[in-house]
């Protein structure tokens, strides 16, 4: 990675930006009102390897924040210390503050069912259970006890599916196995199971990765409508995605959380140099 | 196309063209791919081929240890002889000499027989168990005390090998168990069709026995279900348990890694050492009983162990880890994750495991002899405590009885123990198949 940065010639046709390469500061304001989530100098460790180096960044209420980078730069890393995804990784050392609400999410006290009933999360790959539709949206309501009746959970179950754009193509068939569908229903059921649990924010890893462009679109679509009722987060690869379906962009370098904006201002006047190589396509 | 090449780039160097290569050594990849399919048939036709040596070995010497020769009495109980009195008291009835009943019906039969020595030899000819099997008779049906009624017994086991066709009548005399004259007196029997081939009930129904014609299977079979009870209910929930909390909740610790170690050190240790250390601790420290299917449960069950555990780890560690991560992102706790979505994809590995560690445990003696399950036991246990012996104990006590007759006792309860073997794998295979279609 550090070689392609390295090797980038600069272009003549784009204007070079205000802030050089070597800058490791954030560049803008990576603050905002009144945050459902902020994360202040949070550094990650896998062994020897420093993840995350001092990021600090807040997620607001009711936005889709993207991240974006080249491989292996810490977003996915990042993404998943915001609901301690990490906590089952061995070696992973996370310090710093990461706030839900102006509450610890770290804190020893903190029972991280607790934070994880609050803070859903949809996997790169579709994973669901190797159970009927209906068993995967219901198992996550069922475990936190959020229906007292079955007709209650039935009510969870359709809302959920309708609310993840699925409940037409599977109503008659919530018995079949989760795992028949295809890769595009598959992530959008595990969006079901996620919104079933009626979390605060959704936290997305790369969720069209695996998906064709037409179900790309679909999801894509449903992240717009989502941000209605939720906060999200989502990690892409896609710099076009990043572009569409989010208000705040944050690009992340090697470990460091390099540029933060609007979405308008990353994509059209990115202020950093490194943000700009990679928009503008000469690496990652 | 190879100066093609080296006009592109001066720097790569002269290769001749790939489909050159590939053509020039094609042959000789494909050579040794067929020749090491051959290989792979060859074993498997050579597998096949002892298995069937085998059960077909054992079927031919086994197949008469499931029928029986019977010999025919006409037995006339004499009401002076065995209830004088008139009294029908049971006690009475029991205590009646009907060996001398037998004997002397035989001796009538044959009266020309006068010597001891012929005398000894015309009795030998139906086994002892038949007085008893006539005062059980008389016992239970007291009516025929005064009457004369036909009494198929079973015939010795020599007797029996002679009817059967295993002695060759045409080796001298002095080289074979049964002399000239008992043979002119089945024959004789058998041309007034007092002689009977007919399925073996004894051999279902009865204990071992030092007389092959009355010797069965029962009390093995009961002893190493038993066993096996005891085996399987420790075994399983303990193995699974350990299994579990190695696997998903112990901390990767110096202390987890030294057990986990030695839990594959256990699955190497011979079974023998598991038979001392169950006679030591089971036996003389917690002074449980000897010979009992309990103790010969506890000590399969220490041998077992490891074999679960390894392969229930293994089943585990083998369900992916994004169902894992799925649960988890759910806000399931550890618990839930494990026993909703880890365990039940993990259950079939874990029954292969365990089907695999009965197995074992079924066909294991060795620790068995330390614990004494090796006693001639005659009684059929009817408990975890009675003293019993078990299938393999019993093929190895029948094969080291010098008689003619135990030879085709020992493939008879071996083909016993491998129908016993092949009905619990069928079970554990239909509830595994039954979890399977579940998911």
């Amino acid at each position: 990675m550090e070689n392609n940065q390295q090797a980038a010639p600069a272009s003549p046709s784009i204007p070079s930006s205000q802030i050089p390469r070597d800058h490791r500061e954030t560049v803008g304001d990576y603050t905002v009102e009144s945050p459902r989530m902020s994360a202040r100098d949070v550094n990650v460790h896998y062994g020897d390897k420093h993840a995350i180096k001092g990021v600090n960044l807040d997620l607001g209420r009711n936005e889709v924040l993207a991240m974006i980078g080249p491989s292996g730069c810490g977003k996915s890393t990042f993404l998943r210390c915001l609901n301690r995804m990490n906590d089952t990784v061995k070696d992973c050392k996370v310090t710093g503050d990461i706030t839900l609400d102006n509450k610890n999410i770290y804190d020893k006290k903190l029972d991280v069912v607790e934070l994880r009933a609050q803070v859903g999360m949809v996997f790169q790959k579709p994973n669901p259970f190797p159970k009927s539709i209906y068993e995967n949206v219901a198992w996550g309501a069922r475990i936190h006890g959020l229906a007292n009746t079955n007709a209650e959970l039935d009510e969870i179950v359709e809302t959920s599916l309708q609310k993840a754009g699925l409940w037409n193509e599977v109503k008659d068939r919530l018995d079949a196995q989760g795992t028949g569908l295809s890769g595009g229903q598959q992530q959008r059921l595990c969006i079901a199971r996620t919104i079933a649990i009626n979390p605060e924010v959704i936290l997305m890893d790369e969720p069209c990765s695996a998906l064709d462009p037409i179900a790309t679109a679909i999801v894509e679509d449903l992240i717009d409508e989502l941000r209605e009722q939720f906060t999200i987060a989502i990690v892409t690869h896609s710099m076009h995605q990043a572009a569409r379906v989010s208000q705040r962009t944050a690009y992340f370098h090697l470990g460091d959380l390099i540029e933060i904006g609007a979405t308008n201002d990353i994509f059209t006047r990115p202020r950093h140099e490194l943000t700009e190589d990679y928009i503008s396509g000469r690496f990652g | 196309m190879t100066e093609d090449n080296s006009t592109l780039s001066p720097n790569i160097p002269k290769r001749p063209r790939t489909i050159d290569v590939v053509r020039k050594n094609i042959n000789k990849r494909n050579a040794a791919e067929r020749r090491f399919q051959l290989y792979g048939k060859v074993a498997i036709a050579l597998a096949i081929s002892f298995v069937f040596i085998l059960f077909f070995d054992i079927i031919n010497k086994g197949k008469g240890a499931f029928v029986q020769s019977y010999i025919a009495l006409d037995i006339y109980l004499d009401e002076q002889q065995i209830d004088p009195d008139g009294t029908r008291d049971p006690a009475v009835i029991a205590d009646a000499n009907y060996f001398g009943i037998i004997r002397s019906n035989l001796r009538e039969m044959f009266p020309e027989v006068s010597s001891r020595q012929e005398r000894r030899n015309l009795y030998s000819l139906v086994s002892s168990g038949a007085s008893y099997q006539l005062a059980d008779l008389v016992r239970e049906h007291p009516e025929y005390i005064g009457n004369t009624f036909r009494l198929w017994v079973p015939a010795d086991d020599d007797i029996d090998m002679l009817i059967k066709g295993y002695i060759d009548r045409n080796i001298p005399e002095d080289d074979r168990r049964i002399k000239d004259n008992q043979i002119a007196w089945i024959d004789k029997l058998n041309e007034e069709g007092r002689v009977k081939t007919q399925f073996n009930t004894t051999f279902f129904t009865a204990g071992d026995s030092r007389d092959a014609e009355l010797a069965g299977i029962l009390g093995a079979l009961s002893g190493s279900f038993f066993t096996l009870i005891v085996t399987l209910l420790l075994s399983f929930p303990i193995g699974v348990a350990a299994a579990i909390y190695l696997e998903e909740f112990a901390p990767q610790n110096r202390l987890t890694d030294i057990i986990e170690v030695n839990i594959n050190n256990l699955a190497a240790v011979p079974s023998i050492v598991f038979g001392l250390l169950g006679l030591a601790v089971f036996i003389n420290f917690f002074a449980l009983p000897r010979s009992a299917p309990l103790v010969g449960g506890l000590v399969l069950t220490l041998m077992t162990l490891p074999t679960i555990i390894i392969s229930s780890r293994a089943a585990l560690k083998s369900v992916p880890p994004a169902i894992r991560e799925a649960a988890i992102g759910l806000g399931a706790s550890k618990m839930q994750m494990v026993f909703n979505h880890v365990l039940p994809l993990a259950l079939p590995g874990m029954l292969t495991g365990t089907i695999i560690g009965m197995a074992q445990a079924l066909g294991e003696t060795a620790p068995l002899l330390m614990i004494g399950m090796v006693a001639f036991i005659v009684d059929v246990p009817s408990s975890f405590t009675d003293p019993s012996t078990v299938l393999p104990v019993q093929i190895f006590l029948w094969a080291d009885s010098p008689e003619r007759a135990f030879v085709e006792k020992t493939s008879g309860a071996i083909m016993v123990l491998l129908a016993f073997l092949i009905t619990m794998n069928a079970v554990a295979v239909f509830i595994r198949k039954k979890l399977e279609r579940r998911w």
